[in-house]
């Protein structure tokens, strides 16, 4: 089928392999790309999706192998030879200047920008012809996360690509402006650009995708047509084994544990957002699933119960006492913990080791020290606990945190917090990023910890993930928090609308 | 073509051996800038590094000078590298050292003639306290108004210039000195003379000092709770706060270390080596310090060798002045250049170099 494929094939790939120090990224990965066609590159964390765009890109070189794009050998040295060859990428994470307007972003992204009337008319142009809508005067700091991937879209689309790159795209969108997003593929394919599809959503790549490439362990394990094989096929084939499904006995809720009484938090970041008036209360076994598009206070909701901001108004109440002016370490004494969602950064420091990362939030409830002098031994076993207990996949506890996938850090982040017994537990995008099964391992160990009777609180921008596993469903929509609703037989239509405010948002 | 790539993780082998290469790099160039100012580069190389440890005539007079020249500089580096590892720039340490020597030489002044054997701590104490006060200018500007600490720093540097030649020509002039600028000589009042311990080594209580310091910041750095917290600000400040860190106390602990320390070197430099207050006595110590600081990874060891080949430096230049007649500004371009190396070299650590035959 392939050698047929690879006749009229828009980019064909040959052998491309790709070693790291320590790790084969892509070890003889060859497959092919029709024009018009939407081609889905599906496989775990570390399978080596994103060094295989790379290289397509040219942000990476290839150790051997070939590439021809229309028959011609195609050997990008940079990314701005990449698209001068026809090939665009929208990145997963935006690069885009918030103090600036929509116009000037793309302008600085474009390697000849036109001039500034003419590039607003293109944009307004493109926008129309693709059902992107977009108004290229404002700034960039003010749009919503599935508005900036339009920035990102459009940009790409003023090239005039032959073959755009798309690199979780979903992750932040509400499932209307996956809908939009979804049409403006349509029509881009329609019109002769292939697109290459990278997801973890198996539901949307059985929707939108004609052609699927499966990747494991940097090797390529299977073709097939996602249109004739179910979710659980497709991640079967990606996973190698089973999956995971997580189970719960449905128990009844006990007292409330964590209380938030109408809190207001002003945040202290250029383009954060307040929180304004949000009320919940969590009760011990319970959890509670928490929806909303990226940047309507999810950062703040988690910082307001951790400790690191000050509220401006309104109580915190652990079991009824007041815990709005302890700091975030007297919170963990009290075995309330959290997990922010930027890994890199803020739950974990990048060039510390897995140790140094473990006394980060352990300090306090392992007692990792004693008279302020640290107990590396205990440290370190406590690390090793959580690498074991977790399934994190690094040679030993004194690998630094960077060198680790996206989801293992993730695994190490979760059951750093899960191992030290937490009676409230918040986590922000707790698999963002993650593979299937360990996805499915996290959520369990989240379920696992409120059967055990901890309040549990999941933001997520995963609906699904969230249905799953919530008691009660509620959503952040700009800084406010819709009253939650039993998670039991709501539809995700229900869910977008308290996801937007209860209002429909209109159609483009 | 070359290539830089992108290490997975920063090179621990390549963190160490920088210095060492960023030394090797320096006299290298630095061979060749004596060759091209007419001088014999191995022979110059050689008077600066080897002549003053084993030279007959002069290794006796220069090997005491080594431990009175490093002292200074590895206690001022010690505090600054607490805050360079914070991502606290304190660069004012010179300002810090010199209002730590007014501050002990005057305490100490103020009892002469008296012979107490308490004076001496007390001096120790109101020199911390003098660079600690100076630090906490910039500390407490940062933190209540969010002012650049760097900026601030080094310019009270200026101010404690001017403070020196004020008090040298009023204040603390001695008064049997007929009128020339310049405080009592403190080797004239045993009670406050900051002596040699051991005669004839250049061991001072400031070297004491100094290597008590590299135990403390080792100690703190590796095995303490506030060290961990010093280092995760550096890496990583949000991840500081959610750990629990309050920054604001934070920037004033390593602010007010590195100005303690800083104070007390002033003190037993003035107390000790240079025997008095007077209008240039400082000599650089406190700027020379953050070269020490990189040139030692940060790292108290490293700083502890850094220290020492940098006080080598120092006495070398000055015998190669004696010997060869090189300029003394060809021993500071030497030092500026062991930065510049150092700070070039360490691209090494967070990228590997990779030579590859395909050309773009």
């Amino acid at each position: 089928m392939e050698e047929i494929r690879a006749q009229d094939a828009l980019l064909t790939l040959e052998g491309l392999t790709k070693a790291y120090p320590g790790v084969v990224a892509n070890d003889d990965v060859s497959f092919s790309i029709l024009p018009g066609e939407v081609h889905a590159l599906l496989g775990e964390n570390g399978a080596g999706k994103s060094t295989l765009v790379k290289m397509i890109y040219g942000l990476v070189k290839p150790d051997q192998g070939e590439m021809r794009l229309k028959g011609e050998v195609f050997e990008p040295y940079n990314p701005a030879a990449a698209r001068a060859a026809g090939v665009a990428m929208v990145f997963q994470h935006f690069s885009l200047f918030d103090a600036l307007t929509v116009a000037e972003n793309i302008a600085l992204g474009m390697d000849n920008p036109p001039k500034p009337r003419e590039l607003t008319s293109q944009i307004r142009q493109v926008s129309e012809a693709y059902g992107l809508p977009l108004d290229p005067k404002r700034t960039v700091g003010d749009l919503s996360a599935g508005e900036r991937q339009r920035v990102e879209i459009i940009r790409c689309l003023l090239q005039d690509p032959k073959l755009l790159i798309m690199d979780e795209p979903t992750s932040v969108l509400t499932p209307h402006e996956v809908e939009i997003l979804f049409e403006t593929l349509r029509k881009l394919t329609a019109e002769g650009t292939a697109i290459l599809y990278i997801s973890h959503k198996l539901e949307e790549i059985r929707a939108l995708c004609e052609h699927a490439t499966i990747l494991r362990l940097g090797k390529v394990v299977d073709t097939c047509d996602p249109r004739e094989k179910s979710a659980r096929e497709l991640a079967e084939m990606m996973v190698g084994t089973s999956l995971h499904v997580p189970e719960r006995d449905p128990s009844e809720p006990g007292d409330v544990v964590i209380e938030m009484d109408h809190v207001s938090l002003h945040s202290h970041t250029a383009f954060g957002t307040d929180l304004k008036d949000v009320s919940l209360a969590v009760r011990a076994g319970e959890v509670v699933g928490i929806g909303g598009v990226a940047g309507n206070g999810q950062d703040e909701f988690l910082s307001a119960l951790s400790g690191e901001a000050w509220l401006s108004s309104g109580e915190v109440r652990l079991k009824g006492t007041c815990i709005a002016n302890l700091r975030p370490n007297q919170r963990r004494a009290l075995a309330v913990l959290s997990a922010p969602e930027e890994r890199l950064g803020h739950s974990a420091a990048p060039d510390m080791s897995l140790t140094e990362n473990a006394l980060l939030t352990a300090a306090v409830r392992q007692r990792l020290t004693k008279r302020g002098f640290l107990r590396w031994g205990k440290t370190e076993s406590f690390a090793k606990d959580v690498i074991k207990e977790f399934d994190v996949r690094t040679p030993g506890p004194d690998n630094a945190a960077r060198s680790l996938s996206g989801g293992n850090l993730q695994k190490f982040v979760i059951g750093r917090e899960v191992l030290q017994k937490p009676e409230v537990l918040v986590v922000n995008q707790p698999t963002w990023g993650v593979d299937a099964s360990a996805a499915a391992a996290i959520r369990q160990s989240l379920l696992d910890l409120a059967a055990d009777g901890a309040a549990v609180i999941v933001i997520s921008q995963d609906l699904d993930e969230l249905l799953e596993i919530a008691d009660r469903f509620t959503a952040l929509y700009e800084g406010k928090l819709a009253d939650p609703v039993p998670t039991k037989g709501l539809t995700v239509e229900t869910i977008g609308l308290m996801m937007g405010g209860g209002e429909e948002e209109t159609a483009a | 073509m070359i290539r830089l790539e992108k290490r997975p993780s920063p090179s621990r082998v390549w963190a160490a051996m920088t210095p060492v290469l960023a030394v090797v790099a320096t006299m290298i160039a630095g061979g060749f800038l004596f060759w091209m100012l007419g001088k014999d580069p191995l022979e110059s190389i050689r008077t600066i590094f080897w002549d003053p440890l084993f030279h007959e005539t002069f290794g006796p007079y220069s090997r005491p000078q080594l431990l009175v020249k490093a002292a200074p500089l590895i206690l001022i580096a010690i505090g600054l590298s607490l805050g360079f590892r914070a991502g606290v720039w304190n660069i004012g340490a010179e300002g810090q050292y010199i209002m730590g020597a007014i501050c002990g030489a005057g305490v100490g002044l103020a009892f002469f003639p008296a012979d107490n054997p308490l004076i001496f701590p007390t001096m120790i104490l109101a020199g911390a306290l003098g660079g600690w006060a100076w630090a906490m200018i910039p500390g407490f500007l940062k933190v209540r108004f969010g002012t650049n600490e760097i900026l601030v720093s080094l310019m009270l540097v200026y101010v404690a210039e001017a403070l020196l030649a004020s008090v040298s020509q009023g204040l603390l002039q001695n008064p049997d000195g007929m009128g020339f600028p310049g405080s009592r000589n403190f080797r004239d009042f045993p009670a406050a003379h900051n002596a040699e311990i051991f005669t004839n080594t250049g061991m001072h209580w400031g070297v004491v000092f100094a290597f008590v310091a590299v135990i403390f910041a080792y100690v703190l750095l590796t095995r303490h709770m506030l060290g961990f917290h010093v280092r995760l600000t550096g890496e990583a400040p949000r991840a500081a706060r959610f750990a629990g860190v309050n920054p604001t106390r934070l920037v004033l602990f390593c602010l007010g270390t590195s100005g303690a320390l800083a104070g007390m070197a002033g003190m037993f430099e003035v107390s000790g080596p240079a025997g008095q207050i007077s209008i240039d006595f400082n000599s650089g110590y406190g700027f020379t310090a953050i070269i020490v600081a990189f040139l030692g990874r940060l790292h108290p060891i490293g700083i502890l060798l850094a220290g020492l080949l940098m006080a080598l430096t120092y006495i070398g230049g000055e015998l190669a002045q004696l010997m060869l007649g090189l300029p003394a500004a060809a021993i500071q371009m030497f030092q500026g250049m062991l930065m510049f190396f150092l700070l070039a070299m360490d691209m090494l650590t967070n990228y590997r170099i990779r030579f590859s035959m395909k050309t773009a």
